[in-house]
């Protein structure tokens, strides 16, 4: 029996150590992909049951606005269990699932740019001064479906006016919390993060654009974006941004996330508009959550006899 | 023999789950607050799983020599007919006949009328709905020659060729898919290369089978 020594041993026969390695990378990549794929395949299998928000702090001394709407709004169930809020997943029931590991409290708003007051300022301050009001509002999702919404908040002008923006202040963007071990939907590069938004200035002083902290006369559950969003009711439900931590304002338009995403079929104004369709589908009719016939969608979400003069002499089909 | 008849019930049973889970979760409130689109993505997605385990059956076949698998092949595609019938019909009228007036009430000429135009139009319109209603439509012809009296009449070669089809119905399904998801596209990637993985193993297989068979022409 022949026992070869290590020195009998070819160094051709031993397996070259970059080989090697990419060999194990090949594997790792290759289960790497396997297993992308098996969740890809598998991943809707499940409609997980989503849990409605457990009910929050009941806020105090609410008025009620001539602006709100008659018509029924949704249900707690339905508001906190249908979400587009992709920091916590892209499916409808993630964030209800997700989003407990959000911390509202402290929270602290940064403002910048073209403005007197600049600097970290808390929610308390932000809050300071203001009356808090119900805002039930018509809620127009970019995918055709809507809401009715009794929001709590107040005037985002109010905001404005205390941050002292300078002539040069055109546009204001805002900006969503960005951290990966309170979001866990940061780990997926579907959109480009920190998720931003923005609004012309005078669409940003309009009286029907409201910073929401409540939900039902109750302080805002996480998936709706606690502790601070936007509501802006004659837009598309993607500029209603969430768990807003920062405040900008700037001279040149801003580029929001899903323009950014696929500027084709998102763009900066977002202005509901049913005679203007989504590339893939049309924008004519909705389905409002719990109903079963849809309903004809309308000019800015109905709120046309307040907004359409921000627009006047602009074309719709170009800035949709 | 038995054996096989009785995985085939079992298969049979299994493969009633997703329909039955389905209207179990909608009767009982387990659906989200927008039961219709669940429905609707519930339904497409799983013709895209039956399709996937129907074009499985072939090459599983080959690797395993277990040639009985062959005995299922007709009733999971038929089940990928099932739900793309379902998903398909989901949407004409959760999606369409929802969306008409009805002037003259719903059971009307004119809603028949209305509703046959806004499917149309809309198929005609819009790319992903073209795909997939196309996709839909290469699966009809598969259906009803499934039976062993067509297979007769045709003779298993055109047969054969016909239910190539089913290729396309893949690839379509996938290419549907991809064009109506919002931002995040990792699942229709999935399924892409799932169905590019089984549609290369037939390639394989017909490219070294025509090799074999030219190098015996030439060994005689």
């Amino acid at each position: 029996m022949l026992i070869k020594r290590a020195s009998d041993i070819r160094s051709s026969e031993i397996t070259d150590k970059k080989l090697y390695l990419n060999r194990r990378e090949f594997i790792r990549a290759a289960t790497g992909t396997a297993a992308a794929v098996a969740a890809g395949v598998g991943g809707e299998a499940w409609l997980h049951a989503a849990t409605p928000a457990p009910h929050g702090r009941k806020l105090e001394n609410i008025a009620k606005s001539q602006v709100s709407t008659q018509e029924k709004p949704n249900k707690w169930e339905e508001i906190t269990t249908y979400n587009n809020y992709y920091e916590f997943g892209i499916d409808k029931d993630s964030p209800s699932m997700l989003a407990r590991s959000l911390k509202p409290q402290p929270w602290t708003v940064t403002v910048d740019g073209e403005c007197a007051k600049k600097g970290a300022m808390n929610l308390e301050d932000v809050l300071k001064g203001e009356t808090l009001e119900e805002r039930i509002y018509r809620h127009r999702c970019v995918e055709a479906w809507s809401m009715v919404i009794p929001w709590v908040g107040f005037p985002l002008a109010n905001f404005i006016k205390k941050c002292e923006p300078t002539s040069k202040a055109k546009y204001i963007e805002f900006q969503t919390l960005n951290d990966a071990k309170q979001m866990p939907g940061l780990r997926s590069s579907v959109l480009r993060w920190p998720y931003v938004e923005g609004l012309r200035l005078d669409e940003a002083m309009h009286p029907l654009t409201i910073l929401v902290v409540g939900l039902y006369d109750e302080v805002l559950p996480n998936q709706d974006g606690a502790p601070l969003r936007l509501a802006v009711p004659w837009k598309y439900g993607f500029k209603h941004i969430k768990s807003i931590v920062k405040v900008k304002f700037v001279e040149k338009q801003p580029l929001n996330t899903w323009q950014d995403s696929q500027s084709s079929e998102y763009g900066f104004y977002a202005n509901v508009n049913p005679t203007v369709d989504h590339p893939r589908w049309s924008q004519a009719t909705e389905r409002r959550i719990g109903e079963f016939l849809r309903r004809k969608t309308l000019m800015f979400n109905g709120y046309g006899d307040q907004v359409a003069s921000l627009y006047t002499g602009m074309d719709l089909r170009k800035n949709y | 023999m038995r054996t096989v008849r009785f995985l085939k019930v079992l298969v049979f049973v299994a493969s009633l789950g997703p329909a039955g889970w389905l209207v179990w979760a909608a009767l009982t409130g387990h659906l989200s607050p927008n039961p219709l689109s669940d429905i609707t993505n519930e339904t497409g997605v799983w013709t895209l799983r039956f399709l996937c385990t129907t074009l499985a059956i072939t090459p599983l076949r080959k690797i395993t020599s277990w040639h009985a698998l062959i005995r299922f092949r007709r009733m999971v595609g038929l089940f990928a007919f099932f739900y793309g019938t379902l998903h398909f019909l989901t949407y004409v009228i959760a999606d369409r006949f929802a969306g008409l007036d009805f002037p003259d009430g719903m059971l009307a000429w004119s809603t028949a009328r209305n509703l046959a135009r806004s499917v149309s139009d809309d198929i005609y319109k819009r790319p992903f709905i073209t795909v997939g209603f196309t996709a839909w439509t290469t699966m009809v012809p598969l259906a009803a020659t499934s039976t062993a009296g067509m297979i007769r009449r045709l003779g298993g070669r055109a047969w054969n060729r016909l239910h190539r089809l089913v290729y396309a119905t893949a690839s379509l399904g996938v290419i549907h898919y991809w064009w109506l998801v919002k931002a995040d596209v990792s699942r229709p990637i999935a399924y892409g290369i799932v169905v590019c993985g089984l549609l290369a193993f037939r390639a394989f297989y017909a490219t070294r089978r025509a090799s074999l068979r030219a190098a015996a022409v030439t060994a005689r």
